[in-house]
């Protein structure tokens, strides 16, 4: 044997110990990481990079948890509740007519650039929002304002509606008012979500938050630098660097106003696949992740190092009635589907102990929640008897759609979901069609058209803790996807949006939450609690509905064991 | 030579209309477009018109064609729809990535895979022989995403000694003028970031490079036995040569042929990208780009990234035939 396969035996050997090593495992566990620590580092995986860091110009939830921490918003949360708490602004008025909101503004607040918050500041802002153009109007990124705000100072697409904002006015350094050109009872439980946040003007002016290229052939290239290098607010992070698709790092801002973070440095990671996120949190490269799967609960719960933090129910899942298809249009119909589902089974069989049965199309927690409403426990016998009196034959044909490859907080087996509720309404006069499609965008679209058949799963994860951001969107006008015309709930809410007194909105939405579980334009069946998890040794962090989760509050606890 | 290479060079032209025109009409073929995919359950038929306008997608297909050439013409491959960044500033960070993975992957295949195969062959029908046949079949049959999740579990999550996602540890800085951490660690003389990056590649480079090594092995062992019963084999140890050098001269030499045509088809499918080992490592390379771009229907992304790989593959291939005149010297390519 020559020299040469001395050699190649000698690596074969060393492929065989590699092989071998991989083969036979290791139950040593390792000792747990550092020791005890102040301060520290925290890295922490989304499923994606951010898009920007403009809050004006996103509307997804990556970007939107970096933002968080870097700026703040005139009205907060009360951390881990949808209760409004007072942030930037201190206090804050409502005219009786609804039109003009008074803030009073927290003093000695600094951005992180060095320049002064204040009332000159926030309406600087506003103006910014107020003024966008071009591609700056596109919902995919000023979404947030003008679902809210309608419109804007000039209009660039017919499908915009009328600006509801009017003006700001500085009054003193510490006064800001916002008048407004309609009523609007919502516009605070608006103002928190993190569209709306302040930045430093000098920073938005300087690193030319709106310039770019509108190219005919090459679409929207932004050219300023605020969004990506140079986002300056006065949260209780600073922006250090962001390397796409690497790390995004912040760290301590020493001047913050409030509760000083914690942490030295906060480093967000995009890690899109599920299982790499656990096992990287397994192997502490990182110490917390968002968007847990359901299947790793138990894995994480059953491992001492690791812990499952729970963000309270802020979604419904609700199968989609299209009332343009008949015989979909009749009320005994709809009711008959209504106590055909067997909800509880669904929601028992498939949310892993983290869902509820949702009775109204929104969850508990939100304002306008109804106490009592018509409720349709399943019963296939009294389906069978509706179906017979609304006239059709059974079994009634009906083509039922859900989405494949895809998993939402709301529903994280679509699949799963829909062949138990075929299975019930088959045994409850109905028979059930199948159809699916993939998710995002073939499914969606079909259903914003009203092209997903008689019934449909979906759901929704609110935006803010506002009635209006759940039954509003759904029903307050003619919508394809349920295709039916109600006029009374469209004015019912139509009024309890513009309405200012609080109690009198609260009694007008728990009023339209009954009539439409009278007339259901569609079924409601889960509430869910989506689920973090983190490295038993991080304490600190409060999840929130509406995932307004602030790291300030972090730290990295006494060690492992 | 040179002729051969120019006129390889001009064939580029036409595949790349043809592919271009192909990748333009196939994603607007299906279903439901980057304005719905982009607002996902927000969208409402205005809102979706009104992100079509803005990026002249309800301009008839014939005219979006038109201006996507003469966009690309100007070396403008466009802008990405959900990151609003240029298509080449997001290539120039995924393909180094890429890169670096596919040579990594290539290095452990080649260097396990070709003295697998050898010995194997040299060792024809003994436990040698069969076991290389063993590993083989399970380096090609293990699914990569499991043998990931395998590799992991053992290295990372019980042993504690590599990394499960990402380049880089995130501990470490590191300024980034190439894109390739490892020329970029060696750019800033600094050793520990240079065998952190390095730690990086180890699972995922065996984890990609689990096919190739078999197959390596295979054409290899395959190769060596052909060649060993040549003629010219017994005339060579007949007159006395060394075993040593009939070994590396003759038979490794003749039997190299192969070897380098899979190894370069290999590089090819590598460079465009490995979908599910870049997936499963959160390695943001070229195939978790492409394919989250067809999920949210990012025309741009699809229609550069496409051609671009298309380049490589054609100028990879083009590569290997030449390393065919280079390796024996009785191919002449003309």
């Amino acid at each position: 044997m020559g020299g040469v396969s001395k050699r190649i035996l000698l690596l074969l050997a060393m492929a065989l110990l590699v092989l071998g090593a991989a083969g036979c495992g290791g139950d040593d566990d390792e000792e747990g990481g550092e020791a005890a620590q102040t301060g520290g580092t925290l890295v922490f995986a989304g499923a994606a990079d951010p898009v920007s860091l403009d809050g004006a110009l996103v509307s997804d939830g990556e970007s939107i948890r970096v933002i968080t921490q870097i700026f703040e918003t005139l009205i907060n949360l009360k951390p881990g509740t949808t209760e409004l708490a007072p942030g930037l602004a201190t206090e804050w008025e409502v005219s009786p007519d609804a039109l003009t909101y008074t803030f009073a503004l927290r003093e000695g607040v600094k951005f992180h650039d060095g320049t002064d918050f204040n009332a000159e500041a926030v309406c600087f802002n506003f103006d910014r929002w107020y003024n966008f153009s071009g591609p700056a109007q596109s919902p995919s990124a000023s979404y947030y304002y003008s679902a809210f705000f309608g419109g804007f100072a000039k209009n660039e697409s017919e499908d915009l509606g009328d600006p509801l904002y009017k003006s700001c006015e500085a009054r003193n350094p510490t006064t800001a008012v916002v008048t407004l050109t309609r009523p609007s009872a919502s516009l605070l439980g608006a103002l928190v979500q993190q569209a709306f946040s302040i930045a430093s003007p000098k920073a938005l002016e300087e690193f030319k938050a709106d310039a770019g290229t509108l190219d005919e052939e090459t679409g929207f290239r932004p050219t300023g630098t605020f969004g990506t290098e140079h986002p300056i607010g006065t949260g209780p992070f600073e922006f250090v660097s962001w390397n796409r698709e690497d790390r995004l790092v912040l760290k301590r801002y020493e001047d913050y106003w409030g509760e000083k973070a914690k942490l030295d440095e906060l480093i967000i990671r995009p890690i899109a696949d599920n299982a790499a996120r656990l096992q990287a949190l397994q192997n502490d490269e990182i110490q917390g992740y968002d968007l847990v799967e359901p299947q790793d609960i138990p894995t994480i719960e059953g491992d001492d190092n690791l812990k499952i933090l729970d963000r309270p129910a802020f979604n419904v899942a609700y199968v989609g009635i299209n009332q343009a298809k008949k015989p979909m249009d009749n009320l005994k119909v709809r009711q008959a589907v209504a106590y055909g589902l067997d909800r509880q089974a669904v929601v028992d069989s498939f949310y892993g102990g983290r869902g509820v049965v949702a009775k109204q199309m929104m969850p508990p927690e939100v304002e306008g929640y109804a106490d009592t409403v018509t409720e349709y426990p399943y019963d296939p016998e009294k389906a069978k008897q509706l179906l017979q009196e609304a006239g059709v034959q059974m079994p009634l044909q009906i083509e039922f759609w859900y989405p494949s490859d895809v998993s939402r907080p709301y529903m994280p087996n679509p699949k799963n979901n829909f062949e138990a509720m075929a299975a019930s309404l088959n045994k409850s006069g109905f028979k059930v069609v199948p159809k699916t499609a993939p998710w995002d965008p073939d499914y969606l679209g079909r259903v914003d058209e009203g092209n997903a058949g008689d019934l449909h799963l979906i759901g929704w994860t609110g935006d803010f803790a506002d009635a209006d951001n759940f039954i509003g969107t759904f029903f307050q006008d003619f919508n394809p996807q349920f295709g039916f015309r109600d006029p009374e709930l469209f004015k019912m809410l139509d009024d309890a949006e513009i309405e200012a007194d609080r109690q009198a909105r609260i009694d007008m939405y728990k009023q339209a939450n009954q009539h439409i579980m009278d007339t259901l334009p569609a079924i409601p069946y889960a509430h869910t609690k989506p689920a973090l998890a983190f490295r038993s040794d991080i304490e600190g962090f409060v999840p929130s509905p509406t995932t307004n989760e602030l790291f300030n509050t972090v730290s990295i606890g006494g060690g492992s064991e | 030579m040179l002729r051969f290479i120019v006129r390889r060079l001009m064939l580029l032209v036409p595949i790349l209309l043809g592919l271009s025109l192909l990748v333009f009409l196939w994603i607007r073929a299906l279903p439901a477009g980057p304005a719905q995919s982009l607002l996902g359950e927000r969208a409402t038929p205005e809102t979706i018109r009104q992100i079509e306008e803005q990026y002249g997608l309800n301009e008839p297909i014939h005219v979006q064609y038109w201006s996507y050439l003469k966009t690309v013409g100007r070396g403008d491959l466009g802008t990405t729809i959900r990151t609003r960044r240029p298509v080449t500033d997001e290539l120039k960070e995924r393909f180094p990535a890429t890169i670096e993975l596919t040579f990594a992957a290539l290095l452990f295949a080649t260097l396990l895979g070709v003295p697998l195969g050898y010995v194997a062959a040299k060792r024809h029908g003994t436990w040698v022989d069969h076991s290389s046949l063993v590993v083989s079949l399970i380096g090609i049959s293990i699914p990569i995403f499991f043998l990931a999740i395998l590799l992991k579990y053992v290295f990372a999550v019980k042993l504690g000694l590599l990394p499960t996602v990402g380049r880089i540890s995130v501990l470490i800085d590191l300024e980034h003028p190439t894109n390739f951490y490892l020329i970029d660690a060696l750019i800033a003389g600094d050793p520990e970031a240079f065998w952190d990056v390095s730690k990086h590649l180890i699972l995922p480079a065996i984890a990609l490079g689990s096919i190739p090594l078999a197959i390596t092995a295979r054409i290899t062992r395959a190769a060596v036995l052909d060649v060993q019963n040549e003629d010219y084999i017994r005339t060579a140890r007949a007159k006395g040569l060394p075993p040593r050098t009939v070994d590396i001269r003759h038979i490794f030499r003749n039997a190299l042929l192969p070897i380098v045509t899979i190894i370069g088809l290999q590089t090819g499918l590598l460079l465009s990208g490995a979908v599910l080992t870049e997936t499963v490592f959160a390695f943001p390379g070229m195939g978790t780009w492409l394919v989250e771009a067809i999920r949210q229907r990012d025309y741009a992304i699809l229609q550069g990234g496409i051609l671009f790989v298309s380049v490589v593959f054609v100028l990879v291939n083009l590569l290997v035939d030449i390393s065919y005149a280079l390796i024996n010297p009785r191919i002449r390519v003309s």
